[in-house]
């Protein structure tokens, strides 16, 4: 049974945590989270986001959602924004590629070329 | 969609979309028409008569990127297509809800996925907003409000992954209690 004790416990282990981290502004990774989106599994790909920013204990990473940017057919579309403003988009996505891109792009600043919109787009 | 947690997913964006604090997501079941109902309300700033009669139409969409809007029409689909119900209702500045029944034993009825991963979805990427769940049904009654977590944590942000997680585990135990045996998806 989950209780809000437990909960507590998370609470203090985590306040001893956030002592150590600063306040920088950091990098922002974005989802698309419209109908197109969540259709072609955006979901799961949001969670593994998360789950890899989380596991390797990347600090000033958020993980957050937007609407439809217009690129449907490229569903999962994830966006990371780094501090300077620049992005890079990343295409047809899916929970595998999101722990590469957090492990190769974010964490070791190497962008993968091959899972993003402009490499997609040289498909044709 | 493939199951409910993803329309209730697809639906909330509406909501955020809205400028809604407060959004409830109310599930339970109708156990004397044998239907499970979905509800999922907000005090955002609601439509006005001339897009809510046009709203069930695949060709409407508050959005300026494309011309279509499939949110509402995959719902409605997914609930007629199992016997069910659909309706929404919407005032301006109080808010819109948004209503659909399943006959929870035809065959055509999607099952309601991961709630939890749902739930987690929106409340990490919209910590600001208030977010209410709801479960019952002849075994009970399970309530999640984000802003009781919030006291609770006094300070640690909801978004924290080790609360999200203890937030999904929360959510999955109580889907258990409260539809275990009463959908046959859910283990009893």
């Amino acid at each position: 049974m989950k209780s809000m004790a437990e909960l507590d416990e998370i609470r203090k282990k985590t306040l001893e945590q956030i002592s150590l981290r600063s306040n920088a502004e950091g990098v922002r990774v974005v989802v698309g989270m419209a109908t197109c989106g969540i259709a072609a599994g955006a979901r799961p790909v949001m969670k593994a986001l998360m789950e890899e920013v989380s596991k390797r204990n990347l600090q000033n990473v958020t993980v957050s959602m937007t609407g439809c940017i217009g690129a449907c057919r490229l569903e999962p579309v994830v966006e990371i924004i780094e501090k300077d403003g620049s992005r890079v988009t990343y295409v047809k996505m899916t929970a595998e590629k999101a722990v590469r891109v957090v492990l190769e792009h974010i964490a070791n600043g190497k962008v993968c070329l091959d899972l993003t919109i402009g490499a997609e787009e040289a498909k044709k | 969609m493939r199951d409910l947690s993803l329309h209730i997913l697809d639906i909330v964006q509406n909501s955020i979309k809205a400028n809604a604090s407060v959004i409830t997501i109310h599930m339970g079941e109708k156990a004397e028409n044998k239907q499970l109902v979905l509800e999922i309300a907000d005090n955002g700033i609601g439509m006005d008569n001339d897009f809510l009669t046009r709203v069930e139409d695949p060709f409407t969409t508050s959005r300026t990127t494309r011309k279509i809007g499939l949110g509402i029409p995959l719902l409605k689909e997914s609930a007629l297509k199992c016997e069910g119900k659909f309706s929404i209702y919407s005032e301006q500045k109080i808010g819109t809800k948004v209503f659909a029944a399943f006959l929870i034993n035809h065959i055509d009825r999607l099952p309601i996925g991961s709630i939890g991963d749902t739930m987690i979805t929106i409340i990490s990427a919209n910590p600001n907003i208030q977010f209410i769940l709801l479960l019952d049904s002849i075994k009970g009654e399970f309530k999640l409000d984000t802003e009781e977590i919030n006291k609770t944590l006094k300070g640690v942000n909801i978004t924290e992954f080790a609360v999200l997680q203890w937030l999904k585990e929360y959510i999955d135990e109580g889907i258990q209690n409260i539809f275990g045996g009463v959908l046959n998806e859910v283990d009893g």
